[in-house]
C-alpha cells in the first residue's frame, strides 16, 4: 500500500496542476500549474529509481558492487535544468506581455485569432 | 578526399558544431556584425556539409550507429550492463538520413537568406544564438537512438523556437504566438517524459532499439503510446490540435517560420519513428493507422479551407502548411494501417508511405520557400495583409517566379516535385480508400485555387501607386530561395531518381523494425 | 526517355520529362497559331484604348481586383460551413489546452479498448 503513495501523489498533483492550467485566467497561476505539472513528472521519475533494499551508486565504502542504476536521477536531475529555463522563458513572456497588453489575463491574450 | 576522422565523428560533430558556434556568437557579435555574419554562415555551411557527408554515407554504406563516449560502435552494450546498452547511442538509418538532408538544404539556404533578411534588426547576438540552437535541435531529434535524449533536443528545440517566435515583439503579438506555442509544447513535453518513465519502469532501458526487443503492448505501453502520439501530433501541427500553428507561424519571422517548418516536420518524424520502430507490429495497426489517417484528412480538410478566407499572407500559408501535415499523416497512416499484413503493403502499403515520406522532403523545400518569399514581399512592402498589396510583379520579379514556383508545387501541378509526391499519395491511397484519395485531390484544387488568389492580389494588376518605389529583394535573400526553388524544380524533374535513393530507403528502414533493433543489438 | 526521371506509383507511371515534352509541343503550336494573327496596331487611335466602347480608363488602383473581394461566392455559399468553422479558432490559450488533453483522452480511450 505505502509503496504505491509517491504514484498517488503524482496523480494527485497533475489534476491539481492541469485544473490549475485549464481553470486559472491568470497567466502566473497557469505557468504555476506547470511548474506544479513538472514536479509531478520529477516525482514520477524519481519514483520508479527506487529499488527496495537496492545500495545507492555510491562507490565510497559501498558494500558490494551490485548497486542501483541512477538513471532515474540522472533523468530528473536534466528534467530540473529543462524546467528552469522553461519556466524563465515563459515569466518573461508574462513580462513582456504585461506591459504592452496591460493585463496577463488569459481572456484578454487572444489578438491572434480566426 | 574527405578525412576519415569527420566522417567516423559525424554523427557527433553534426551536433556539436552547431552548439559551440551557438555560444560563441555573441562574443563574436562583439568584435563586429560582419565577422559575426560570417561566422554563422560559416557554422552554418560546416554543419550542412557535416550533415550531408553522414546522410551520404548511410545511404551508401547503410545504417550508422555512434556510441557516446566509446571507442568503437561495437561497444554500444559494455560488457559489464547486464546486456542494456546504457550509453547516448546516435542510430542514423536512412529515413534518419532524409531528415538530416531536409534540415542541411533548408537551414542553409535560410541562413544565407537571414543574413540580409535580418540585417537592419536589433538582438541578433541572440537571434544567431537561438537559430544555431534550433538547428543543433533539430539534428539531434532526427538522429538519436536514445529515447530521453530525444526528450532533451525537443526541449532544447521548443525553447529556441519559443525564443525566435518573440524575436519581433512587434507590440506583444508576437509573444502572445509564441506564449501559446510554449505553453502546449512544454505541457507535450512532459506527456512524453511521463512516457519514457513508464518505458523505463517497464523495461529498465532508454534505448529506442532495446525498449522495441522488448516491447509487450501492455496496457501501460498503451498509455505511453497515446501520450507520444498526442504530444507529437500536436506539435507538428494536426487538426483539431493546430490552433497554435497558425498564431506562431504568421508572427515569428519568416526565416524562421520557414525554420519551424522543418522543426514539425523533425516531430513528425519522431511520431513515425515511435509508432513503427518502437512499437511496430505489436499495436493494433488498423486503430493507430486510422487514428492517423482521420488526423490526416481532418488537418487537410480543416487546414485548406481555413486558409482560403484568410487576409493575412502568413496565416494562410501556416494554414496550407496545416494541410499540407495532413498529406504526411495521410500517407503513412495508410502505409501503417497494412502493417503486418505483407501482400498489402507490398501492393500499396510502401507506396503510400513512400508518398507520404516524399511528401515530407518536398513539403519542407517549397513551404520554405513560399515562407521565404513573403518574408521578402514583408521587407519591400511593410505589411502582411493581401487587401493592401498588388502589382508586385512589374517590380519584384525573381521573388514572384519563386512564388509561383513554391505555388505550383504545393497545388501539386507537374512538373513540380510537389505533384510527385501527391501523385504517389492519390494512387496508394486510391487502392485502400477511394474516399480518402478523393478527399486528397478535392484539397489539392482547393489549395491551388487558394495560392490562385494570393498570386492575384500580391503580384497581378496594375503598378500601384502607393509601391511606385519597390525594389527586388537583395541578393542574398534571393539566393537562399533560389537554392529552395532549385531543388524543387530537380525533384520535380527526377523523382524517379529521388524516390529510388532517398525515399524508398527510408520507408523501408522504417518498416523494418528487426533491422533497427539488431543494429544496436546486434545478432544476439 | 531518361528512365532515372519515370515515377512508378503504383498504378502506374509518370515522367516529367516527357510531359514536359508535350508542354514544348503544345507551345510551338500555340505559337504558330499566334504567329499567324494581326501583326500590329496604330499607335494614338482609338485601337489603343483599354475599353472599346469608349468609356474612360479607370484609376490603377481602381482596377486591382483585392483579395478580399475574391472567392466571394464560394464563402456565401459554404456559410454554414464557416459559421461554424471559425469561431472554433477562438484565440484562447485554454480551449488549446483543452482541445490537445481531450484529443489525447479521446486516443486514450479508443487505443485502449481496441488492443
Amino acid at each position: 500500500m505505502f509503496w504505491n503513495l509517491p504514484l498517488i501523489a503524482v496523480v494527485a498533483l497533475t489534476i491539481i496542476a492541469l485544473a490549475t492550467i485549464v481553470f486559472k485566467k491568470n497567466l502566473i497561476k497557469v505557468f504555476l500549474g506547470i511548474v506544479i505539472l513538472e514536479s509531478a513528472v520529477n516525482l514520477f521519475l524519481i519514483s520508479l529509481g527506487y529499488r527496495e533494499g537496492g545500495i545507492a551508486p555510491i562507490y565510497t565504502n559501498a558494500p558490494s558492487s551490485a548497486m542501483v542504476l541512477p538513471t532515474p536521477q540522472a533523468l530528473t536531475l536534466t528534467s530540473i535544468v529543462i524546467g528552469v529555463a522553461t519556466s524563465a522563458l515563459l515569466l518573461s513572456f508574462a513580462i513582456i506581455i504585461w506591459k504592452k497588453y496591460g493585463s496577463i489575463d488569459i481572456e484578454m491574450i487572444r489578438r491572434l485569432k480566426e | 578526399m574527405i578525412p576519415q576522422f569527420i566522417v567516423e565523428n559525424s554523427p557527433a560533430l553534426m551536433v556539436i558544431v552547431p552548439l559551440v558556434a551557438a555560444f560563441i556568437t555573441p562574443f563574436i557579435g562583439r568584435i563586429s556584425s560582419g565577422i559575426r555574419s560570417i561566422w554563422v554562415g560559416g557554422a552554418m555551411a560546416v554543419t550542412s556539409a557535416i550533415t550531408l557527408i553522414l546522410a551520404f554515407d548511410v545511404y551508401s554504406a547503410g545504417t550508422r550507429l555512434y556510441v557516446f563516449g566509446a571507442r568503437a560502435a561495437s561497444a554500444a552494450i559494455p560488457p559489464d550492463s547486464g546486456g542494456i546498452p546504457i550509453r547516448i547511442i546516435f542510430e542514423v538509418d536512412p529515413m534518419s538520413a532524409l531528415m538530416l538532408v531536409i534540415t542541411a538544404i533548408s537551414g542553409f539556404a535560410i541562413i544565407l537568406y537571414s543574413l540580409s533578411s535580418e540585417r537592419s534588426h536589433t538582438g541578433l547576438e541572440s537571434y544567431y544564438t537561438l537559430f544555431l540552437l534550433m538547428i543543433t535541435g533539430i539534428l539531434g531529434m532526427v538522429s538519436t537512438g536514445d529515447i530521453f535524449n530525444f526528450f532533451v533536443f525537443l526541449e532544447i528545440l521548443s525553447l529556441a523556437s519559443a525564443g525566435l517566435i518573440a524575436y519581433r515583439i512587434d507590440g506583444g503579438v508576437a509573444v502572445e504566438a509564441a506564449l501559446k506555442y510554449f505553453v502546449l509544447s512544454t505541457i507535450g513535453a512532459l506527456a512524453i517524459l511521463v512516457a519514457i518513465g513508464i518505458y523505463y519502469g517497464e523495461y529498465n532501458a532508454l534505448n529506442m532499439a532495446m525498449i522495441a526487443s522488448r516491447m509487450q503492448f501492455s496496457l501501460l505501453d498503451q498509455v505511453a503510446l497515446v501520450l507520444i502520439i498526442a504530444a507529437l501530433a500536436m506539435k507538428c501541427g494536426a487538426v483539431p490540435m493546430h490552433f497554435w500553428t497558425p498564431d506562431a507561424y504568421s508572427m515569428a519571422p519568416s526565416s524562421i517560420t520557414a525554420l519551424l517548418v522543418v522543426a514539425s516536420q523533425a516531430s513528425l518524424y519522431g511520431l513515425f519513428r515511435i509508432v513503427f520502430s518502437l512499437y511496430s507490429v505489436t499495436l493494433n495497426a488498423v486503430m493507430v493507422g486510422w487514428l492517423i489517417i482521420i488526423l490526416g484528412v481532418l488537418s487537410m480538410v480543416v487546414g485548406v479551407t481555413m486558409a482560403i478566407p484568410q487576409k493575412n499572407v502568413k496565416r494562410l500559408m501556416a494554414y496550407h502548411a496545416v494541410s499540407q501535415t495532413g498529406y504526411m499523416l495521410l500517407g503513412v497512416g495508410v502505409g501503417l494501417a497494412v502493417l503486418g499484413n505483407q501482400p498489402l503493403l507490398d501492393a500499396f502499403g510502401y507506396l503510400a508511405m513512400e508518398g507520404g515520406i516524399f511528401h515530407i522532403i518536398n513539403h519542407a523545400m517549397y513551404k520554405g520557400l513560399l515562407f521565404l518569399t513573403a518574408g521578402a514581399i514583408f521587407l519591400r512592402v511593410g505589411t502582411y495583409n493581401l487587401n493592401k498589396m498588388g502589382g508586385l510583379g512589374h517590380s519584384m520579379k525573381w521573388t514572384m517566379v519563386f512564388f509561383i514556383i513554391g505555388a505550383l508545387a504545393i497545388a501539386g501541378i507537374p512538373p513540380f516535385n510537389g505533384f510527385a509526391s501527391k501523385l504517389m499519395i492519390y494512387e496508394s491511397v486510391f487502392m485502400f480508400n477511394p474516399v480518402l484519395a478523393v478527399i486528397a485531390m478535392v484539397v489539392s484544387i482547393l489549395t491551388l485555387a487558394s495560392f490562385v488568389k494570393v498570386f492575384h492580389s500580391i503580384f497581378m494588376g496594375p503598378k500601384l501607386p502607393e509601391f511606385a518605389d519597390v525594389k527586388e529583394a537583395p541578393l542574398a535573400m534571393l539566393l537562399g530561395m533560389g537554392i529552395l526553388a532549385l531543388v524543387v524544380v530537380l525533384f520535380g524533374l527526377f523523382p524517379g531518381i529521388v524516390v529510388e535513393n532517398l525515399i524508398t530507403p527510408a520507408a523501408h528502414a522504417l518498416v523494418d523494425q528487426g533491422a533497427y533493433i539488431s543494429t544496436v543489438l546486434g545478432g544476439a | 526517355m531518361d528512365l532515372t526521371s519515370t515515377l512508378i506509383t503504383g498504378a502506374g507511371s509518370w515522367n516529367p520529362l516527357a510531359w514536359i515534352l508535350g508542354i514544348v509541343v503544345a507551345a510551338i503550336i500555340a505559337w504558330l497559331i499566334y504567329s499567324v494573327g494581326e501583326k500590329g496596331y496604330k499607335p494614338g487611335t482609338a485601337q489603343t484604348e483599354p475599353f472599346i466602347s469608349g468609356n474612360p480608363e479607370p484609376e490603377k488602383g481602381m482596377v486591382h481586383v483585392r483579395s478580399g473581394n475574391l472567392y466571394w461566392g464560394y464563402l456565401e455559399a459554404l456559410k454554414g460551413y464557416y459559421a461554424r468553422l471559425v469561431p472554433l479558432h477562438t484565440g484562447d490559450l485554454h480551449d488549446y489546452v483543452l482541445w490537445y488533453l481531450g484529443i489525447t483522452a479521446l486516443f486514450l480511450v479508443l487505443v485502449v479498448i481496441s488492443a
